[in-house]
């Protein structure tokens, strides 16, 4: 077999310390990453502590957990598959959720007059959040068939691919998926080597359109947006929540208060506190210490990520695990700087550690493929 | 492996990914910093200014929801109106013994199993200071009850809240629509600082048209609360501001004339005010009791309601669609008066059928003898097929569909709630989009005697009626009359004028007129049962059926022979007195044949409420 060119594969994958393939374990036959897995499971046990202690309710805590199951369930059979079979999948798991995403506005239309919320309150979320993972499946797929870095021809293709979703996603309204959706996207061109003249440019691009993204805006997110500069203008609304939120993370200095301690958490004081605004009970009662360790573990899933992503065989898997780990970043970093008063308001839950199953399905998929990338290496060889 | 000569580039693109890495990974650490930066600033500079805040200061906010806006007819009657509701709430953090309290709560008012699981309930999601309901909807007997015994229960408190209620249930239920729980959606959808303290929104009807009008803004209280949470004083206080009023140009006695007229049938009445375009009835049957969403309400019993094959959540009068039947044939007669095409003196020999060709097909009459020699006059009074079929073919499609469109055809009628439907006025073009077919000759015919394609809704016949009764006025139908703050002065809405139907010779208005007025007075007229002579007013009107059961062309349609659900639907549009038209009004009954009679009711009514008023 004239197979020169895997050569370096064999030589990265037999001096990988972590990889198990020799050791024929139950983890390494599960396809499951241990260091990934590890730290994951780390910060989904920070989140039952954080979720008890913030609402004082044992069957909540029972409730993220039996999401977790689900969620590593499926985080396991995406992790069974071989990447090549996501390739093959992608366009087909892109165009039925854009398929679905036109279907749902159309029927959210129609349903004006009539009081069909129900059945939309669970549709309009599903295909937002499969675009999270279609979009760079898409992208990543459109740029490795050819020379990497892509031809404008390919680049406005791929740009065709994110802007449809993202537009679609944000008139329903949903800014914080579609700014999801759009970082996942935008992360596979970057790392497929986009010049950075480019790069600029789009991000000047972007800087100038603001007065004019500040017209479609809907009124709410103008008001978030006016909030954060003046949380006075709102009181009783995310101007609250950011006095708030700000109060409880401040009042924790460095050790915090202690476990069940934290009385902007235990009075009511901090909104939304299991879910979106969580990372303020852990500034309040584990302190800057406690944000901090959340903010290492976060770091060595990111490290590791980028790692399967330099280790992974072909260009596919190497564009899909930068954009998914790019955007597990984007994830937590719009999620606690909203909560510190950096970053509007806007509902992005934190990774792994929100109370939520939509949210942790979503990331622990994403982190699943990246575990698939990394041990179906060896199929390379044969 | 997607392609081998891909080979020589894996290097590069392997080095390509890492420097990207190692860009992304100093604009995490850049991101990062600039987050730690932010946590030190608030956990370490500022620690001890935000101990203070926590520690102290606590400030509540507790927002005081607006009283919505109330609804009147045009009489000043109220159709919805705001009634206390008082519940029996318990601060949990007062009480040592919650299951012995609620034991001897319940000797006072009756307290049922699930109200007590339903606090259960609650108490796990409301916070540790708030005040949980243990029974609502309380009697004045229990209020009575237990107020006598209140100094025994420091830890108890009658707390009243204000919620929607619709005295007259049913027969308003598509006009007012209702008031509900906010959904997630709407959670989505509205700005929530307006929101505020209140989980009400309006979901259907005028409460959902006019929902910015009647919500009002919602106040708050600040105050200061000690470390566990407890009220120490009010800091300030910022008073909500009430809704604003709202006066239909409903009248509520002659809603329910027409509510209670329909009987159990299913069919929509449209009555307005010629003068202003104000609705004066509007009425869909079957219906709902609005007071059902109020509170939120359960699964099953909307589900219910959804599936029901009456379809009681439709709004018949402006969503129905329906075939117009006859009703459009004055205004089709009026273009042909105005086109030339037959003249006031114009003698037709109805045989009881018409063929475009000498031995195509029959287009039949619902007369199978036919009738025999008449005029224009004739044809409507009588409401002669073969006429219509006639100047229909003259006419053409596209001259049909001029005065359908004019008429306000086709088109909404924009009436202040939402979900009105268009209906169709049909032409090639239409077909063309919306089937890619060819029009046929035959469907001229067909549109001639208001079949086929063409759909209307009861409002837009109200419209229609009206217009023929101004001779071309127009006027965008309304059910808001005026607005009203507080106890100001009304503010009444403006009177929306249209582009008017004009036509060359202004006299062919009285030959259509005339001949709606034979309608309902010449012992011919289709409508002439409902015994118009006899009324202290004068009217005039056009009938209209609408086939539901396909007849073959040589059988004859019998009702008796057909089952109920099959029978045809009858409209019946009218406007009165004819010297100086005051109020038009539209009627439809599905599988029968009484809408003439529901009209006249109306008529009688609004002419007796008038002269009373004299």
């Amino acid at each position: 077999m004239d197979n020169n060119h895997i050569v370096p594969f064999k030589q990265i994958y037999n001096n990988d310390p972590s990889n198990a393939l020799h050791r024929n374990s139950l983890i390494t036959k599960l396809h499951i990453d241990l260091p990934m897995f590890s730290c994951m499971f780390l910060c989904f046990l920070i989140g039952l502590i954080l979720i008890y202690s913030a609402k004082l309710e044992f069957h909540l805590v029972q409730k993220q957990f039996i999401n977790f199951l689900v969620a590593g369930v499926l985080m396991l059979i995406v992790a069974q598959a071989k990447p090549r079979a996501y390739r093959a999948w992608a366009p087909a798991l892109y165009f039925s959720s854009l398929a679905i995403l036109v279907l749902v506005l159309i029927i959210g239309d129609i349903s004006k007059g009539a009081q069909r919320w129900l059945d939309l309150g669970l549709l309009r979320f599903q295909p937002a959040e499969l675009m999270k993972l279609a979009v760079p499946l898409m992208v990543a797929r459109t740029l490795d068939e050819h020379i990497l870095p892509p031809s404008p021809k390919l680049l406005l293709l791929s740009l065709l691919y994110i802007t449809v979703p993202v537009v679609l996603i944000a008139i329903q309204p949903d800014l914080g998926t579609a700014i999801l959706v759009a970082s996942t996207g935008i992360f596979v061109l970057f790392f497929a080597g986009i010049s950075w003249k480019l790069i600029i440019s789009l991000a000047t691009l972007c800087v100038a359109s603001t007065p004019v993204l500040w017209f479609v805006l809907r009124d709410y997110q103008r008001k978030r947006i006016l909030t954060l500069l003046n949380p006075e203008l709102d009181p009783l609304g995310s101007g609250y929540h950011i006095i708030q939120s700000k109060i409880a993370i401040g009042s924790g200095g460095f050790f915090g208060k202690g476990w069940l301690n934290g009385t902007q958490s235990h009075l009511e004081f901090l909104p939304e506190r299991a879910t979106d605004f969580i990372f303020a009970v852990l500034g309040e009662e584990f302190g800057l210490l406690g944000v901090v360790i959340l903010l290492m573990l976060y770091m060595m899933i990111m490290l590791r990520g980028l790692y399967i992503g330099m280790r992974a065989p072909d260009t596919f898997s190497r564009l899909l695990s930068g954009s998914l780990i790019m955007t597990f970043f984007v994830y937590l970093f719009v999620n606690i700087g909203m909560v510190n008063g950096i970053l509007p308001v806007v509902g992005i839950p934190l990774p792994l550690v929100s109370y939520g199953g939509t949210s942790l399905v979503t990331v622990m998929i994403g982190l699943g493929m990246l575990m698939s990338i990394h041990t179906h290496r060896t199929l390379v060889r044969k | 492996m997607p392609v081998l000569f891909k080979l020589k580039d894996h290097f590069k693109e392997n080095q390509l990914y890492i420097n990207r890495s190692i860009a992304a990974l100093i604009v995490v650490g850049m991101l990062l910093a600039l987050l730690l930066g932010r946590l030190f600033y608030l956990q370490i500079y500022h620690h001890a200014t935000y101990v203070t805040l926590a520690r102290n200061n606590q400030v509540r906010m507790i927002s005081i929801a607006p009283t919505r806006g109330i609804i009147f007819d045009r009489n000043g009657e109220v159709l919805a109106d705001n009634i206390p509701d008082f519940s029996l709430e318990i601060s949990p953090n007062m009480v040592k013994d919650i299951d012995g309290l609620i034991e001897t709560l319940s000797t006072i008012v009756n307290i049922s199993e699930t109200d007590i699981k339903n606090f259960h309930k609650q108490r796990k999601y409301k916070g540790r200071f708030e005040r949980i309901p243990i029974r609502n909807k309380l009697t004045e007997k229990e209020v009575a009850a237990f107020s006598i015994q209140k100094y025994k229960f420091p830890e108890c408190d009658i707390h009243a809240n204000l919620a929607r209620y619709y005295p007259h249930g049913e027969a308003f239920a598509h006009v007012l629509g209702y008031t509900g729980i906010m959904s997630e959606q709407d959670l989505d959808e509205i700005d929530q600082t307006k929101y505020r303290g209140t989980y009400v929104i309006g979901k259907y009807g005028i409460e959902k048209s006019y929902e910015e009008t009647l919500r009002g803004t919602a106040g708050y209280e600040q105050v200061e609360t000690d470390a566990r949470g407890r009220k120490i004083r009010n800091l300030e206080e910022i008073p909500p501001i009430a809704g604003q009023n709202i006066y239909l140009s409903i009248d509520s006695k002659l809603q329910m004339v027409a509510y209670d007229a329909l009987q159990n049938f299913h069919g929509a009445v449209v009555a307005m005010d010629i003068k202003t375009g104000g609705i004066l009835a509007l009425v869909s049957k079957p219906s709902f009791d609005p007071n059902l969403f109020v509170k939120g309400i359960p699964q099953e019993v909307y589900t219910k309601l959804q599936h029901s094959k009456d379809r009681p959540l439709f709004n018949r009068a402006i969503r129905g669609q329906y075939s117009p039947g006859s009703t459009v044939k004055p205004i089709i007669a009026l273009q042909a008066l105005d086109l030339n095409i037959v003249t006031p003196k114009t003698i037709f020999n109805d045989k009881g059928y018409y063929q475009l060709h000498a031995d195509g097909r029959k287009y039949r009459d619902w007369k199978e003898e036919g009738h025999g020699l008449i005029t224009v006059t004739q044809a409507l009074t009588e409401s002669s097929s073969p006429f219509f079929y006639f100047i229909g073919d003259k006419m053409g499609i596209d001259k049909l569909h001029d005065i359908f469109v004019r008429f306000g055809l086709g088109t909404a009628t924009n009436i202040d709630i939402e979900g009105e439907a268009t209906g169709i006025a049909p032409s090639p073009a239409w077909k063309k989009k919306t089937r890619r077919q060819s029009w046929f000759p035959g469907e001229t015919l067909s549109t001639a005697i208001g079949q086929g394609y063409t759909l209307v809704t009861p409002v837009q016949l109200a419209c229609l009626a009206a217009s023929i009764g101004t001779r071309g006025q127009r006027i965008q139908p309304t059910l808001v009359k005026a607005t009203q703050i507080g106890d100001q002065a009304l503010v009444e809405k403006e009177v929306k004028a249209l582009t008017p139907v004009k036509i060359k010779h202004e006299e062919y208005w009285d030959v259509v007129i005339g001949a709606m007025e034979n309608v309902v007075k010449s012992q011919q007229g289709t409508a002439y049962w409902v015994n118009a002579p006899r009324a202290k007013f004068t009217m005039a009107g056009k009938t209209g059926t609408v086939q539901v059961f396909g007849i073959k062309q040589d059988e004859k349609y019998e009702a008796d022979k057909v089952k109920a659900h099959l029978r045809d639907h009858k409209w019946f549009i009218a406007f009165a007195p004819i010297e100086d038209p005051q109020i038009a009004i539209a009627v439809i009954i599905e599988h029968n044949p009484g809408s003439p009679m529901v009209a006249r009711k109306v008529l009688e009514a609004y002419f007796a409420e008038k002269s009373n008023g004299q």
